[in-house]
């Protein structure tokens, strides 16, 4: 192997894929029976980026050359930069010789398109098989997949891959025609489409027969980008809910805009990373997803977005002060999983723990609930009750003064936006 | 009156702790490791003496009132060599033999508590081996990882390591408790080694070839994924405290 030139690879490779932020690797439930290389069923974490993002697959795209030219991407046609690309066989074994040292769960593979969908597909779904068959390697694969490609390209992609996904890439389907022109938004639902039915087939088929090989364990997922169109957090929050829905998806990513090219319908530049509104897209997706939130119920027409110094579980509580104070020793689960500053395991050991007796705020504490918040939405086995009477402004200044460090370093970094 | 016991520092021997404050009726005690015995000289103290009967009669004893998985939850914590928390496991099996029902869910005692605290701790550390450990591969095809873990869970990474690579040969070796775990293709074994001549966490002379270019490429891949438009330090020290970065490939 020429030592330089695949480093040099590797640089471009893994630069062009950054921007992609789907690359969890938890979800798969495959085991090591084959006596073989790893297995996928843990999601580690095995290194952050300087810039906090967890590294758990080894993410990269097969090439960078592409004969599309979206605006957002750096692998546009007509952007000017190094263009490379990897044989197969040099991906299975970047992928062998990391997982063995522990550096990685597997492998994210994504690419440019070549020469058209199918052509740029068949040699992922290769990479995927070599990887399965040649190896025994049960580590975690995602395959993005290429819109537009054949449904027995999509079918066999799911015999090797955990997980597959199709980005969406904006929004909505204007901010796609605006940024990526030659793109078409039924290329990306099409294929997701095709794998949902795919996936609940196979899973039926797998419960009568043992024997079934598994199919997409993981399912798939997509990202989104924010910050490049003017959408607002109720459309962007609408569409994964939309997606989440009608598609299954096991997940939505949201990654904030990072400007890489100056193109007048882009955002200039300068243009910081819309990091706290993504942080809040991905709370906001929690709630969805967790603790029973409509998406109605934390962005609508009246709040468009969600509120960028507060976090929205705390937003949904101050515009809905008629619903507290609840008393924790009695309280449903469900209802003290509305309450700002409990969180999914203190709320569990709330109802585990008051079987015992009933609890105070001084073990409210030790369990883990952030009183400075949720002292104003509970009563609890002691006298004093903090709500006072106060209007959600009020309670907002309260808590936003006590907690400044964390709230208002966010809140600076966003006004840079404007 | 506060009483003193003091025990060997084995499981068996802290259950026969309990044994004995159970049969002596104590009430408020103390309880510490042999090694510590010079800065009890004062107190009222009772030397524990490890008794296998005995020992077995409380774990009983507990069997008939904790689920398996608690059990070796317990033990783990005990295993883990916490710094002063012997009085939590104490104090948290007492709990379990005072009460009528079963209290292990019940947050609101400190010892129950502190116990899932503990937990928590040994959770958190194990599964940060499991994500920072980094194999490097000898001439004779072993990887090899030196790991230096605040509290001892090693024991505890036998079964997730082994089910990940069940076709090669690797070791992992606690460099502060100087033992180590081996997996030889078909068992795991627990193993020293003999460090005379080389230090244990670097073993740069017994690579393999590709040895020097892997690392490189890891290396060359993590500064790529990184975004500097995002940089974000804290967060990224939250995550990789700086005790565990000689041991990263990524970050030597
Ligand atoms: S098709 Fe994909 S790789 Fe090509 S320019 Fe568009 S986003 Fe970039």
């Amino acid at each position: 192997m020429d030592e330089k030139r695949i480093i040099e690879k590797l640089n471009i490779l893994a630069d062009a894929a950054k921007y992609d932020v789907s690359c969890a690797s938890s979800g798969s439930k495959r085991k090591n029976e084959n006596k073989g290389l790893g297995n996928a069923s843990n999601g580690i974490c095995h290194t952050y980026t300087e810039d906090g993002r967890c590294v758990s697959l080894l993410k990269i795209l097969l090439t960078n050359h592409c004969i599309f030219d979206c605006a957002y991407c750096v692998s546009r046609s007509s952007n000017d930069i190094k263009r490379a690309a990897f044989t197969v066989q040099e991906v299975v074994d970047l992928t062998i010789n990391f997982y063995r040292r522990n550096y990685i769960e597997g492998l994210f593979l994504s690419s440019g398109i070549f020469k058209d969908a199918d052509f740029t597909m068949e040699r992922l779904v290769r990479v995927a098989k070599k990887l399965r068959t040649e190896h025994k390697f049960n580590g975690y694969i995602h395959l993005k997949s290429i819109p537009g490609a054949s449904d027995e390209l999509m079918r066999e992609a799911g015999l090797y891959a955990d997980r597959l996904s199709v980005n969406l890439e904006m929004p909505t389907e204007e901010g796609l025609k605006l940024l990526a022109p030659e793109k078409n938004r039924q290329d990306m639902i099409q294929p997701m489409g095709f794998l949902k039915n795919e996936i609940i087939l196979r899973t039926e088929e797998k419960t009568l027969f043992k024997k079934a090989p598994i199919f997409a364990p993981a399912g798939q997922s997509t990202q989104v980008i924010v910050g490049a169109t003017p959408e607002t957090d109720h459309q962007v929050l609408h569409t994964a809910n939309h997606f989440y829905k009608n598609f299954n998806l096991k997940r939505v990513y949201y990654s904030g805009y990072v400007p890489v090219i100056s193109d007048k319908r882009l955002p200039d530049l300068h243009t910081s990373v819309p990091m706290v509104r993504e942080n809040r897209l991905y709370q906001a997706d929690w709630l969805m997803r967790f603790y029973g939130f409509q998406v109605n119920e934390i962005v609508n027409g009246q709040n468009p977005h969600l509120d960028l110094d507060i976090d929205p579980k705390l937003s949904w509580g101050l515009r809905n002060l008629h619903v507290f104070p609840i008393d924790i020793n009695k309280a449903d689960l469900q209802l003290i999983l509305r309450v700002p500053g409990i969180g999914l395991q203190s709320a569990h050991k709330i109802v585990s723990a008051r079987l015992f007796g009933r609890l105070n705020w001084d073990q409210l504490k030790k369990i883990g609930v952030a009183l400075n918040r949720a002292k104003y939405f509970i009563t609890c086995h002691s006298p004093q009750f903090e709500k006072r009477d106060l209007t959600g402004t009020a309670i907002k200044q309260y808590i936003l003064s006590q907690s400044q460090s964390k709230y208002l370093k966010n809140s600076v970094t966003q006004l840079n936006l404007f | 009156m506060m009483t003193t016991l003091v025990y060997d520092g084995s499981f068996e021997g802290l259950l026969t702790a309990v044994f004995e404050i159970y049969e002596h009726k104590l009430q408020q005690v103390k309880i510490q490791k042999w090694e510590w015995l010079s800065t009890a000289l004062f107190e009222d103290v009772i030397k524990i003496v490890t008794d296998q009967n005995r020992a077995g009669r409380v774990l009983q004893g507990l069997q008939q009132r904790l689920a398996t998985a608690s059990m070796q939850r317990l033990y783990a914590i005990h295993m883990a060599g916490f710094d002063g928390e012997d009085a939590t496991i104490i104090g948290y099996i007492r709990y379990i033999f005072d009460s009528k029902i079963n209290v292990e869910e019940d947050y609101g005692n400190k010892y129950v508590l502190r116990m899932a605290e503990l937990l928590r701790m040994i959770r958190r550390e194990k599964h940060r081996m499991e994500a920072f450990i980094r194999f490097q591969k000898l001439q004779d095809e072993t990887f090899y990882s030196a790991i230096e873990p605040d509290f001892n869970v090693l024991p505890l990474l036998g079964k997730h390591f082994k089910n990940r690579y069940t076709d090669q040969k690797w070791i992992i070796y606690d460099m502060r408790r100087n033992y180590g775990l081996y997996y030889n293709l078909h068992e795991l074994e627990f193993i020293t080694l003999d460090f005379s001549t080389a230090r244990p966490d670097n073993v740069i002379s017994t690579y393999t070839e590709d040895e020097g270019l892997y690392q490189n490429l890891w290396k060359n891949y993590f500064n790529s994924v990184n975004i500097p438009a995002r940089k974000n330090t804290k967060l990224h020290m939250r995550h990789i405290p700086k005790r565990y970065w000689r041991f990263l490939t990524e970050k030597i």
